[in-house]
């Protein structure tokens, strides 16, 4: 089984090969965030070596206070201890401030790395396909962005710093023992041993553990925003207790496999203390024969033992940070999957240059199947001149869709291409496609925001006459100056709420406001009511006069201002010719015009 | 110390809390014991040093034989000590982290719940972002509080008390002077509570905003693609996240300042204290091991007093997580089901609307009601059609009726009862919808279908995807047990629709409540469609929210609404015939008169 990209990433078990592709893609992933800040890390590097070592200076220079500066004092002589608390205490103060000092910086270079992570994910998930969003599902996404995310910034917040700082510590420490004692050292050296067996012991269980609770998070998380996104139906449905009773599995597996993790970790951490503690009573002992020797002064010893203490204190950190690291790691895992996926719709290394779009749509022996297989349009060709109003009608799986779909490139042709101004649409930025071509769906989504904004996103840096003028173009002005702040109500909030029709309105403005060469309304009037459309039409008229136009509508009613009508079947084109005709044969659409027409009244 | 810099505030929204970890304080409390076990146990090492060092002190006079006959035994205890204080962490985690996980589980459990039983109008105003970052986040927080930041909090704080005590025991001079120059501790932490907490609350607010910032990007995906927003959506959400950067970077200057503090003073003091301790061991007052081992009890308890650095933000963003919390569970559901439900006897589905007024909660002050006094009657297997201009209010009205929302004045009746008598899973049961956004969830076609019956039969099955010209169904690749994705996105909105209503029909209600529900078919499903349906409706009472002439003819009767209330009741052809504002909410005759103008 492939791991490229997002296929397989629920399985836990790897095989090698599929364990060394996926650790390479999260390495290569960590190395890419870090890079641009690796000149900062070094900076926060030499921070923490000057705060470690004045830190690790610390118990050496209690030892010299109790072996030289006491007698000495003892004797009267106070210059000597006067120099070494004197020394003490600017140590402590500086390593210290320079602790501080790194805390701060270190939590600025991972909040960089977290904002340029969150920025390029977001960003790398916006440019994917709808395809890849059709199949990958919004709760996935999100989990991505969210839990995997923490994980990571987890990793950074905790771990980064305590790490550098811990593993330093070590070495200083390390250092110092050998300068004061080689052979208190030399226990320490003992102790990796056991160690190492603890650490690899704690390796191996973690791995795969900690990708089950990557996978077990992203499943609640699903459900979750499954269920507050559809809440009404939920409630209709009376479906709470099944959801609950569903949710509370899935809590429940990512509380098991969460507590296996915990519980690991729980073992390693006392595993090191009980080893630090042997050590520390082993230096003990044969420090404490050499002193009893009078080969090693009791300052040393005592030193020794601090050194030995503290020691094995970053080990716990160190532990953590792996801990962490290890959790971070699935977290990766998941996210370069992510980043590794190509949109399937990929924008053009050389663009070719749109400067004004005339909107001349062609269709060159395209063929179109979805990934799965269903076969949409077995060869079609289709010439729209610009500033042509076509509609297409058929029957539910025609193809209309599909034929929109592949002129606004949500989708490229199996074979075949599609054209605008003769230029293949491959060949288009996407910045220029979407200044060419807009298309409007019967699923008219508002974003969190006033009214306004979701008017002008269809040119962001409209101004407040434009978006006005565009809502009354379309109608929509009326209740919107009815609603409580006019055109700055927030959709969400205080009486913000619209009605499904009135939403389709708003996102008719949007289109509008965007000033196309090729509009694509998709069923963009199918919510609205019959003095609404009547409103609309009236301003699609003046607005699809000097522009192409492919209009999709069930409702006949919206077929009137075109100028051309296409029956499709079976992904074919079976019918077309100008309304006016078509009506007064006998073919498909006059039948359906005559029935239609029936049902008016 | 610990205890004391939290202001009454942090601790009783803490301990709001505690009613849901009940069956895991008993090992919580066990576990802040041998976490203070483990800590004690280290305390005891530096006294037996000090016995220790006397005997080797080089100004003393003892021989080898003595040093060693007291440096053997200091080993053993220094190894059992030892032991046994790392028996006591195995203890402490073995205690504390596996209830900590049920704690986490259940208030996960008991938010979702909430959030469930929570009316539509709780969910209209909340982000499902901000929601989510407090199911995920925020309870792993508080998790992790109370297995750890918790237990160590009251560890340490008490660790350091005893240990300054046996500071004094050493000597109480140095004693003294250790505590004068600790003191000013407590007034740093108490500041940093208060400064911390409102930071700590902003950063997890914008991360609950940045979460439905990612939600929305991906569900409105379709329009960001079609017309080009991504990188403009990107760039507000790069705004977004930068100003959760700079909040963060506050937070960890505040704790850096914090920690500064917390790891220079205690230096101070034991400086002091090694000047000091010449004298006092020059008086006699103090043995070279007395002192030996007051510095290797400040070295232990530092750790202690730094960690109350991080454990007090730990705390404070755990407070804060509580609050976010409360925030969700303390919301009234709106929806209790009557202290004495009285069940239907036997359902006819007779839907009486009896001076309903309906405002939505916040409305602004001084605007009128959205529904104005509705007054309406369906009698059993009547199927009436809702029709009016967008935006007035029909959609609201039928969400009325199963109780998505609750009426603000009057009442509504199901065969003689206000449905506020019934139980909300027997009013439901009695109601089924087809919403215009057409929601299925993931699951096979067969459970989203069967949702509302799940012991329905094959038959009914087959009958409800017949009626609703579903029958692609069958043809997908695993038939009725094919998983369509979330929210059916796999499926085109044609398809999702007629699943819906399929859904509707099976569930064999005595109210079927439609909202438009075939406006993504295309005409000559639709005319299908309806033809089934009629035979549904025959026997079914119907309230049916309409904008085409084509649906309305599905009803028996039309109710037109207008200004909040119902001005005409009747039949199709007599209102048009009669009411000039249904002619114009509802007659396409112009439109098409005027396509055969203008060609």
């Amino acid at each position: 089984m492939s791991m490229q990209g997002v296929n397989n990433e629920e399985k836990i078990d790897l095989t090698k090969e599929e364990q060394k592709k996926v650790r390479a893609r999260s390495m290569k992933l960590l190395g890419s965030i870090i890079r641009p800040v690796r000149h900062r890390l070094w900076v926060s590097l030499i921070l923490v070596v000057f705060s470690q070592a004045l830190r690790v200076a610390l118990p050496g220079v209690i030892a010299l206070v109790i072996d030289k500066g006491y007698p000495q004092a003892i004797k009267g002589d106070f210059t000597m201890i006067m120099w070494l608390v004197g020394g003490y205490l600017a140590a402590a103060v500086v390593s210290a401030a320079l602790i501080a000092t790194f805390v701060q910086y270190a939590a600025k270079i991972n909040q960089d790395i977290m904002l340029a992570l969150r920025k390029r994910i977001f960003g790398h998930t916006q440019k994917l396909s709808i395809e890849f969003h059709e199949t990958y599902t919004s709760g996935r996404v999100i989990s991505r962005q969210t839990n995997d995310l923490d994980s990571i910034m987890e990793l950074l917040n905790s771990g980064g710093n305590e790490m550098i700082a811990g593993l330093l510590f070590m070495i200083f420490t390390a250092v110092a023992m050998i300068v004061l004692d080689p052979q208190s050292f030399l226990i320490v050296l003992i102790s990796f041993i056991p160690l190492w067996f603890l650490t690899r012991w704690f390796q191996k269980n973690t791995r795969t553990n900690y990708r089950k609770t990557r996978v077990a998070s992203a499943k609640l998380i699903v459900h979750f925003v499954e269920t507050m996104t559809g809440i009404r139906a939920v409630k209709a449905f009376r479906k709470e207790k099944q959801n609950q009773d569903k949710y509370a599995d899935l809590v429940e597996d990512y509380r098991d496999v969460n507590a296996k993790v915990i519980q690991l970790f729980g073992i390693f951490d006392p595993g090191l203390i009980l080893i630090g503690r042997i050590a520390a009573a082993a230096v003990l002992l044969f420090g404490g024969m050499r002193v009893a020797d009078g080969t090693l002064g009791v300052g040393v010893l005592i030193s020794c033992i601090l050194y030995v203490r503290s020691f094995y204190d970053p080990m716990e950190q160190l532990a953590m940070f792996y801990n962490s690291f290890q959790s971070a790691n699935s977290g990766l895992e998941k996210i370069s999957g992510v980043l590794e996926e190509e949109p399937s719709v990929a924008e053009p290394e050389t663009p070719v240059a749109l400067d004004e779009p005339h909107g001349h749509i062609e269709f060159d022996d395209v063929q179109f199947a979805y990934s799965n297989g269903t076969e949409v349009l077995p060869n079609f060709s289709l010439n729209i001149p610009a500033g042509q109003t076509i509609a297409l009608v058929g029957t539910t799986g025609a193809g209309k869709s599909t034929l929109a779909k592949l002129v606004a490139r949500f989708y490229d042709p199996v074979v075949g291409t599609v054209k605008l101004d003769d230029i293949n649409l491959r060949d288009l930025s996407d910045d220029a496609l979407r200044r060419a071509v807009v298309m409007v769906t019967q699923e008219a989504y508002l974003f969190s925001g006033t009214v306004a904004e979701n008017i002008a996103l269809g040119k962001p840096d409209a101004t407040r006459e434009e978006v006005e003028s565009s809502a009354k173009a379309v109608g929509a002005h009326e209740f919107i100056s009815a609603l409580p702040d006019g055109y700055d109500t927030d959709v969400n909030k205080r009486g913000g709420r619209v009605s499904a029709g009135q939403r389709q309105l708003i996102s008719f403005a949007r289109a509008f406001i965007a000033d196309p060469a090729v509009l694509i309304l998709d069923e963009a009037t199918a919510s609205l009511d019959i003095p609404s459309e009547r409103m609309v039409q009236r301003g699609l008229k003046t607005l699809l006069a000097d522009r192409t136009a492919i209009i999709i509508a069930h409702r006949l009613s919206t077929i009137s201002i075109a100028d051309r009508v296409l029956v499709m079947e079976h992904g074919r084109i079976i019918e077309d010719d100008t309304p006016a005709k078509l009506i007064a044969g006998t073919g498909k659409f006059a039948k359906m015009h005559k029935a239609w027409r029936d049902s008016l009244v | 110390m610990s205890e004391t810099t939290k202001k009454t505030g942090t601790i009783r929204t803490l301990l709001r809390i505690f009613p849901y970890t009940k069956s895991a304080l008993p090992r919580i409390v066990l576990g802040v014991f041998a976490a203070l076990g483990a800590h004690m146990l280290a305390l005891q090492i530096p006294s037996y040093l000090k016995d220790l060092v006397n005997v080797f002190d080089v100004t003393g006079n003892s021989t080898k034989q003595d040093a060693l006959n007291a440096l053997y035994p200091a080993v053993i205890w220094v190894l059992i000590l030892g032991a046994l204080e790392a028996v006591m962490v195995l203890l402490r985690r073995w205690l504390v982290l596996t209830p900590g996980t049920h704690v986490e589980a259940n208030l996960r459990r008991t938010l979702y719940a909430k959030l469930q039983k929570l009316p539509v109008s709780f969910h209209d105003k909340w982000p499902s972002g901000q929601l989510l970052s407090r199911a995920t986040q925020d309870l792993s927080l508080i998790r992790r509080w109370l297995s750890f930041g918790l237990v160590l909090l009251v560890a340490n704080g008490v660790t350091i008390i005893v240990g300054v005590a046996i500071l004094y025991s050493y000597s109480w001079i140095l004693g003294s002077i250790f505590l004068v120059i600790v003191a000013p501790l407590w007034v740093i932490g108490f500041r940093f509570e208060k400064n911390y907490h409102i930071t700590a609350r902003k950063s997890q607010d914008q991360a609950g905003d940045l979460a439905t910032s990612v939600e929305q990007s991906v569900h409105g995906i379709r329009v960001l693609k079609a017309f080009g927003r991504g990188k403009f959506i990107t760039a507000k959400f790069a705004n977004d996240a930068a100003e959760l950067r700079k909040t963060e970077l506050v937070k960890a200057k505040m704790v850096s300042t914090l920690w500064w503090a917390l790891s220079v003073i205690p230096e101070l003091a034991l400086g002091a204290a090694l000047f000091v301790g010449v004298f006092l061991v020059q008086s006699g007052e103090l043995t070279i091991g007395g002192l030996a081992a007051f510095i290797l009890t400040t070295r232990v308890l530092h750790w202690p007093m730094d960690s109350i650095g991080f454990l007090l933000s730990m705390t404070i963003d755990a407070r804060t997580a509580v609050e976010r919390f409360f925030e969700v569970i303390d919301e009234p559901s709106g929806l209790d089901d009557p202290d004495e439900a009285t069940p239907i006897e036997k359902v006819e589905g007779r839907l009486v609307f009896e001076d309903v007024h309906f405002r939505y909660q916040d409305a602004p002050e001084g605007e009128e009601d959205l529904l104005r006094g509705i007054n309406l009657e369906l009698m059993p297997g009547e199927s009436v059609a809702l029709i009016g201009v967008t935006g007035c209010g029909k959609t609201t009205l039928t969400a009325l009726a199963t109780r998505l929302y609750e009426v603000t004045g009057g009442s509504i009746k199901l065969d003689g009862v206000d449905i506020r008598e019934l139980t909300v899973e027997e009013l439901r049961g009695h109601v089924a919808m087809a919403f215009e956004d057409s929601t299925l969830f993931s699951a096979s076609i067969r459970e989203n279908v069967l949702l509302g019956n799940p012991d329905a039969s094959e038959e009914d099955l087959q009958q409800a995807l017949a009626i609703a010209q579903a029958q692609f169904a069958y043809d997908l690749p695993d038939g009725l047990e094919t998983r369509i994705g979330e929210e059916g996105l796999s499926l085109s909105g044609g398809q999702r629709q007629r699943l819906a209503l399929a859904r509707a029909v099976a569930a064999k209600p005595a109210l079927l409540v439609l909202d438009d529900p075939l406006s993504a078919l295309d005409v000559d499903t639709e005319a299908m469609v309806e033809d089934a349906l009629r035979t549904v409706l025959k026997a079914t009472t119907a309230l049916i929210v309409a904008h085409r002439p084509s649906t309305v003819q599905l009803a028996d009767k039309v109710a037109l609404m207008q200004d909040g209330r119902i001005t005409a009741f009747g039949k199709h052809s007599e209102l048009l015939a009669t009411n000039e504002h249904y002619r114009f909410v509802i007659s396409s005759l112009d439109a098409a008169g005027a396509l055969i103008e203008v060609k």
